[in-house]
């Protein structure tokens, strides 16, 4: 399961994910982190049955926690697959099948965003 | 062995002719030979789904009461064209809305006026005696016009070259978003389905040949705009009614920073005569080759890295200098697919029947660069000769002193040889100089990674060096990487001292 875990560094800069790891003992997972001088964003990945206690634990912590159901997801209607979206993920979730259909593996997806600007018809979403 | 026209004709009005598609072929030549393709197949459906930004639309409103002859006109905020008389318009695809920029263009006023959507008509006169009327406003449906005809002047390129991206910044283009360090491949085009791709000499395809355009029963006009089959890039000039057209066969799109398009559906049914249609329309993706251009040089003339196949750039990923690098198309394979498919059943059905051109397309012709009878303004034009620079083995206080004296931002750094190794401005020598530590030499302190100019650059060139790379000058070097001149932001300003701006 994938968490998105933003937290302020306004009081200090504690090492959230660190400590979630040695109170928890739950091996995470980061996949993406943006932390700055006041604010930190990570989105980190967890074995489902663990999930309740990292989250709580974090926001224990202080950090707000939202638990991500879906990747990038397509409108369907909109989507022409042409396959712009293909070559710019760094993680290689989208792909054209042999009708020439695009395909998304969701569960790649690090939700960075990359591929809503290139694609020529709007058809990407960010699920927040 | 050849077939007539008439032949072919009458086969689909009995509904007896073999109908196949340009993707189909190269099958059917392997497996029955020449003779036995042309024998067997009378048409060949062409399609092709891409983004074809020059593109538009005539619309004529009908009459108001009172009547105006309509000057500046707009659809949805997005401006048409006001040089033709009374009531009659030119929507252009890649006209971009006043108030939404690139989010919304001519393009998306096209789909909506095809999806069954109301726009609304803005425009204003100076009011004439049989004019009177100055302004006037109202929502309009495409069934509310008396004619809505797309008419493109550039339409299915034969193909189109494949773009990368040297540089270390990522690129906003027409061929979509282009990651740093050549870090993707984007191209276009239907190969294999392509329409002229199939009919390189250009036999078939020509004024008053029906096609499919966007759903609606087209016709080619005549070679498009900047055809260069010499150099294999042709192009078709078509027209079809707006009213015929659907949704599925034509979409607006933007390509994020470089703004409008639209994505045509466009097919084109070829009669199988001969030997050498049946040659022409067996090509294969393989076949068909284009150059990779580096879009990182921003010139007429860009750099070609290397030719690269369609079924290359179709394979996911190519290689360039021993590295894979991943391919996106920006044409959808399978609409251009859909196409073809459409068109066929159109012909089977007997709904579509063929003809040969009434006036044929030069098939040999090159391109022609613009004619500039004055040039822009040039670096030299305006660079500052009065360089300082400093040695890289000076101390940081001399710099500094170099810096009061000189009247300057920035300290062009060179080696004992006279080569530029390095920059340092009145920010670094500050911080330095506030933070004192180890530094005492202009190397300890210096920026190595310089961006330069050279004394022939445009300087609108120069000045996109400045805005992405967020810097305030740019040294001007020699083909030795000498030191001549500096061109600061302040020199921009000469610009408009009336020398270039008249």
């Amino acid at each position: 399961m994938k968490l998105l875990v933003t937290f302020s560094r306004k009081k200090g800069s504690k090492p959230i994910i660190a400590q979630v790891v040695r109170d928890t003992g739950v091996l995470i997972n980061v996949e993406r982190a943006i932390i700055d001088s006041s604010e930190g964003e990570a989105l980190i990945d967890v074995p489902d049955d663990q999930c309740e206690l990292v989250r709580n634990t974090m926001i224990n912590l202080g950090a707000n926690v939202h638990t991500l159901e879906h990747g990038i997801s397509v409108n369907e209607s909109e989507c022409i697959d042409c396959g712009a979206c293909v070559s710019i993920c760094p993680r290689e979730v989208f792909s054209l099948d042999s009708h020439w259909k695009l395909q998304l593996a969701e569960e790649k997806c690090v939700i960075c965003g990359k591929c809503i600007e290139a694609c020529p018809q709007q058809a990407l979403t960010l699920p927040i | 062995m050849h077939k007539t026209i008439d032949q072919i004709n009458e086969r689909i009005r009995d509904g007896t002719a073999r109908v196949v598609t340009a993707e189909e072929m190269p099958a059917i030549v392997a497996e029955l030979g020449e003779e036995g393709a042309l024998k067997e197949v009378d048409v060949v459906t062409t399609g092709t789904f891409g983004a074809m930004c020059s593109s538009g639309a005539f619309l004529n409103f009908g009459h108001a009461e009172p009547p105006i002859r309509m000057e500046r006109i707009w659809l949805n905020n997005v401006e048409a064209y006001g040089g033709l008389a009374a009531v009659d318009t030119y929507i252009g695809a890649t006209q971009q809305s006043d108030t939404r920029e690139e989010q919304y263009g001519g393009a998306h006023v096209i789909e909506d006026l095809v999806s069954g959507k109301s726009v609304e008509l803005r425009a204003s006169s100076r009011g004439t005696d049989c004019y009177p009327r100055r302004t006037i406003t109202t929502d309009l449906l495409l069934e509310n016009l008396n004619q809505a005809i797309m008419c493109n002047p550039r339409n299915a390129y034969q193909r189109y070259n494949a773009a990368t991206n040297s540089t270390e910044h990522i690129l906003h283009t027409y061929m979509g978003v282009l990651l740093p360090n050549c870090g993707n491949v984007s191209f276009s085009g239907a190969g294999v389905l392509n329409p002229i791709s199939n009919d390189p000499k250009l036999r078939l395809i020509g004024s008053g040949v029906p096609i499919f355009l966007c759903g609606a029963q087209g016709m080619v006009i005549g070679e498009g705009t900047q055809h260069s089959p010499a150099g294999g890039f042709g192009t078709l000039m078509v027209t079809g009614d707006l009213k015929e057209m659907s949704p599925d066969y034509l979409r607006a799109a933007t390509m994020t920073g470089y703004g409008v398009t639209l994505y045509v559906g466009l097919g084109i049914p070829l009669p199988v005569l001969d030997i050498d249609v049946v040659r022409a329309t067996a090509v294969r993706d393989e076949d068909i080759f284009v150059d990779l251009l580096d879009y990182g040089v921003p010139s007429r003339s860009r750099p070609m890295l290397r030719k690269v196949s369609y079924a290359e750039l179709r394979s996911g990923a190519i290689e360039l200098n021993g590295e894979e690098i991943r391919t996106s198309s920006l044409s959808s394979f399978r609409k251009a697919r859909e196409v073809a498919m459409e068109l066929k059943r159109r012909v089977e059905s007997g709904a579509m029947q063929l003809a040969l051109p009434t006036r044929l397309i030069d098939s040999k012709k090159p391109v022609k660069s613009m004619h500039e009878s004055t040039k822009g303004p040039r670096v030299l034009d305006i660079m500052d000769r009065q360089v300082v620079s400093i040695g890289e083995d000076e101390e940081i206080r001399t710099a500094a002193k170099k810096l009061l004296k000189g009247d300057t931002n920035h300290l062009p750094v060179i080696n004992s040889d006279n080569i530029l190794v390095g920059i340092v401005t009145t920010f670094d020598i500050s911080k330095a100089v506030a933070n004192p530590g180890k530094a005492h030499l202009v190397k300890d302190i210096m920026r190595t990674k310089v961006i330069t100019t050279t004394p022939d650059e445009a300087v609108d060139i120069a000045v996109q060096k400045l805005e992405k790379n967020n810097i305030s000058a740019l040294p001007v070097v020699d083909g030795e990487n000498h030191v001549i001149a500096l061109l600061t932001a302040m020199d921009l300003g000469k610009l408009f001292g009336g020398r270039w701006l008249k």
